[in-house]
């Protein structure tokens, strides 16, 4: 039970030693849930990768068929203005995956690195960062993301991601931290800390790769915040709204009152399926994960 | 970043990451996390009053471009307008009107809203803040019950096809965002099927309806926050779910459950004493930080249904740049969510005294 509340302990599989470098792959796949998610995944990849050579760009707009309904020419209906809604999902997804990825890297490294530090130094270290930590977790985060959006030009994805990842990291800090305190209590923790190998070395070689599982579900969960942060900036109209992304054409649709016609099902429903199941996949991994990792999950 | 206005931190569907609390349960320990929630408070306080006023465009600008736009005022005409009708002085120093601020809420006065010239922000938050209390505390209600109930059924038939099925549904619900869901709602069963007359639900009361003691006044009030109380329960229902499925089966691989199998004790009383007692309790922290985001929860749901509750003012004011209302607001979500975070460490604690036994510092 102690276990359950408080951590995961080191993984029940044994770390990657060596060769096997894919083998958090090839344990997913054999998993049902997660072959699944990691397929739907690496279709909207795909998608982002080479979808816009594959269709046409949809920047022709025809006022004579506005709102329309799947057809072959639009499979998916078309816009307020007659566009294509196909060629602008298999568009849309490329920045919200590079942005999500970018942001999760950076908010997991922060909280990596200072919440394992905060946990192994303690004293005034941890309460200072502990602190810093409560406060940005409770700062109402649209207002500044709101006023940093104001300052900073927003149309670069590295920009972007950075401002997300500057409100997402509080969670998993506090995640990173009760680990690694569970962990510092280890024998092989202990031991190396009475041979004096230094901080450098006890949690660079014996506790963050205890922790590798833990830090990889955390950074799917991550993704799926950020990816969420996004939509919600697309949403509010706090991004400059260019480009081809299924969280401007929600807020396109939502603005440009599309919500109150019926025929512009299609259209609305569109980006929000896409986002929706981009999230499931990304759940469907961690879930997955968690599974592999922690097999008391697993069915019996 | 879970959904909005600082309701961040959305449960997460499993039981490992809560978190690990200090277990030196004294007297000085309180003291210490009292002092840390009321300095969390006040800076996070200060730091809204900057950023409030660092967003692009006053009131008087919004107003003045509103005028302008909608009833084709002259610039100057509609400056002249702004300036007579709000008591607001944005030449004051930052710092001084800062000052003044504080002084002001150590005296429990919010300030008046610029917008609805006059009117205290304290009065705002009163007349709004029990509609969302009421549709959002529902929606929380049945989704952890239902989430509950679920996520142990999950746990005893794991791997079976129900678990499947649930699992599913609860994966998918977890991942679609509340407002996404809400736009879906009206655009599916409000305009496209024509089921529910979503025009109408708009609103916290129909109008003629007073707030009594009456059996009409409550029909009214589901009727107008139906729509609300079901996008609140169904999104939050997986999150909930997921973690009693993972509590569950961690608890009952416990000895004690296997004890109480081995004695003959009835199956039912083994899952609501044994198993379902002690699955729930990681639970406890989540419930009671979620009930600290209640009001960020409602910030874009309420705008989308036109639910007028607080979120959907914060809304507007944050559109109007109303600072007064915008602090007010965000000062009580800031204390809620601090208060509610500070009750789940202690409840914790109280609730487990295999916590408060076990030693080290946490």
């Amino acid at each position: 039970m102690d276990t359950a509340i408080t951590g995961t302990g080191p993984s029940p599989i044994a770390p990657p030693t060596g060769g096997r470098r894919f083998w958090v792959l090839s344990y997913l796949l054999k998993d049902r849930v997660g072959a699944a998610g990691l397929i739907i995944f690496s279709i909207f990849v795909f998608l982002a990768i080479f979808g816009p050579s594959l269709t046409q760009p949809a920047v022709r707009p025809d006022v004579t068929n506005i709102y329309g309904g799947p057809s072959r020419a639009h499979p998916l209906g078309t816009d307020y203005s007659g566009r294509d809604v196909l060629s602008q999902i298999v568009r849309g997804g490329r920045s919200i995956i590079v942005v999500g990825a970018l942001a999760a890297l950076m908010s997991t490294m922060i909280a990596v690195t200072f919440g394992s530090l905060a946990a192994y130094l303690g004293g005034w270290f941890d309460s200072l960062i502990l602190t810093i930590t409560d406060i940005v977790l409770t700062i109402p985060y649209i207002i500044l993301l709101g006023v940093l959006a104001a300052y900073v030009q927003l149309n670069s994805p590295l920009l972007l991601a950075v401002i997300i990842a500057a409100v997402a990291w509080p969670t998993l800090l506090r995640a990173v931290r009760s680990q690694v305190l569970s962990l510092k209590e280890r024998e092989y923790v202990e031991a190396a800390r009475v041979l004096d190998m230094g901080t450098r070395h006890v949690l660079f070689r014996e506790i963050l790769p205890n922790m590798a599982n833990y830090i990889l579900i955390n950074f799917v969960i991550a993704m799926t915040s950020a990816i969420y942060g996004q939509i919600i900036l697309y949403f509010l109209g706090l991004v400059p709204l260019s480009g081809n992304n299924w969280g401007l054409m929600i807020n396109l649709a939502y603005t440009r009152g599309a919500l109150f016609f019926r025929d512009s099902l299609w259209y609305i429903l569109s980006p929000i399926v896409a986002i929706s199941l981009l999230q499931l996949s990304l759940v469907m991994i961690s879930r997955s994960l968690e599974g592999i990792f922690n097999p008391r999950l697993r069915e019996e | 970043m879970g959904s909005v206005a600082s309701s961040r931190p959305r449960p997460r569907p499993r039981s490992r990451v809560i978190a690990r609390l200090p277990r030196r349960q004294g007297t000085l320990w309180l003291l210490r996390r009292l002092a840390k929630a009321a300095l969390t408070i006040f800076v996070v306080t200060s730091l809204t009053f900057f950023m409030v006023r660092l967003l692009p465009g006053d009131p008087v600008d919004v107003y003045v471009q509103t005028q302008i736009a909608q009833y084709g005022f002259t610039y100057d005409d509609a400056v002249a307008q702004a300036s007579s009708l709000f008591a607001f002085n944005s030449d004051q120093p930052l710092l001084l009107q800062y000052v003044d601020y504080l002084s002001r809420l150590a005296r429990g006065d919010l300030g008046q809203s610029i917008l609805s010239s006059g009117v205290p922000v304290t009065e705002i938050i009163f007349q709004y803040l029990p509609w969302t209390l009421f549709s959002v505390g529902t929606g929380l209600l049945l989704a952890i019950v239902f989430g509950v109930l679920l996520g142990m059924l999950m746990a005893y038939r794991r791997g079976g096809v129900l678990d499947d099925a649930l699992s599913a549904l609860g994966s998918i619900l977890y991942s679609i965002p509340n407002y996404l869901f809400a736009i879906m709602l009206i655009v599916f069963f409000g305009v496209r099927l024509d089921w529910l007359p979503i025009t109408n639900m708009r609103g916290a009361l129909s109008s003629g309806q007073d707030v009594e003691f009456s059996v009409a006044f409550v029909r009214d009030a589901f009727y107008h926050a139906a729509l609300p109380i079901l996008t609140y329960t169904l999104t939050g229902i997986g999150t909930w779910m997921l973690l009693m499925k993972s509590s569950t089966v961690a608890a009952l691989d416990e000895d004690y459950v296997t004890a109480a199998r081995a004695r003959g004790i009835r199956p039912g009383r083994i899952a609501a004493t044994y198993v379902g007692r002690n699955a729930i309790l990681p639970l406890f922290t989540q419930m009671t930080i979620a009930i600290g985001f209640v009001v960020g929860g409602s910030f874009l749901v309420e705008p989308i249904f036109v639910y007028q509750g607080i979120g959907y003012i914060l809304f507007t004011a944050i559109q109007r740049r109303d600072y007064p209302l915008m602090q007010g607001i965000f000062l009580m979500i800031t204390v809620s969510v601090v208060v509610a975070t500070l009750l789940a460490d202690i409840l914790y604690s109280r609730l487990d005294p295999r916590i408060r036994t076990s030693g080290g510092e946490g």
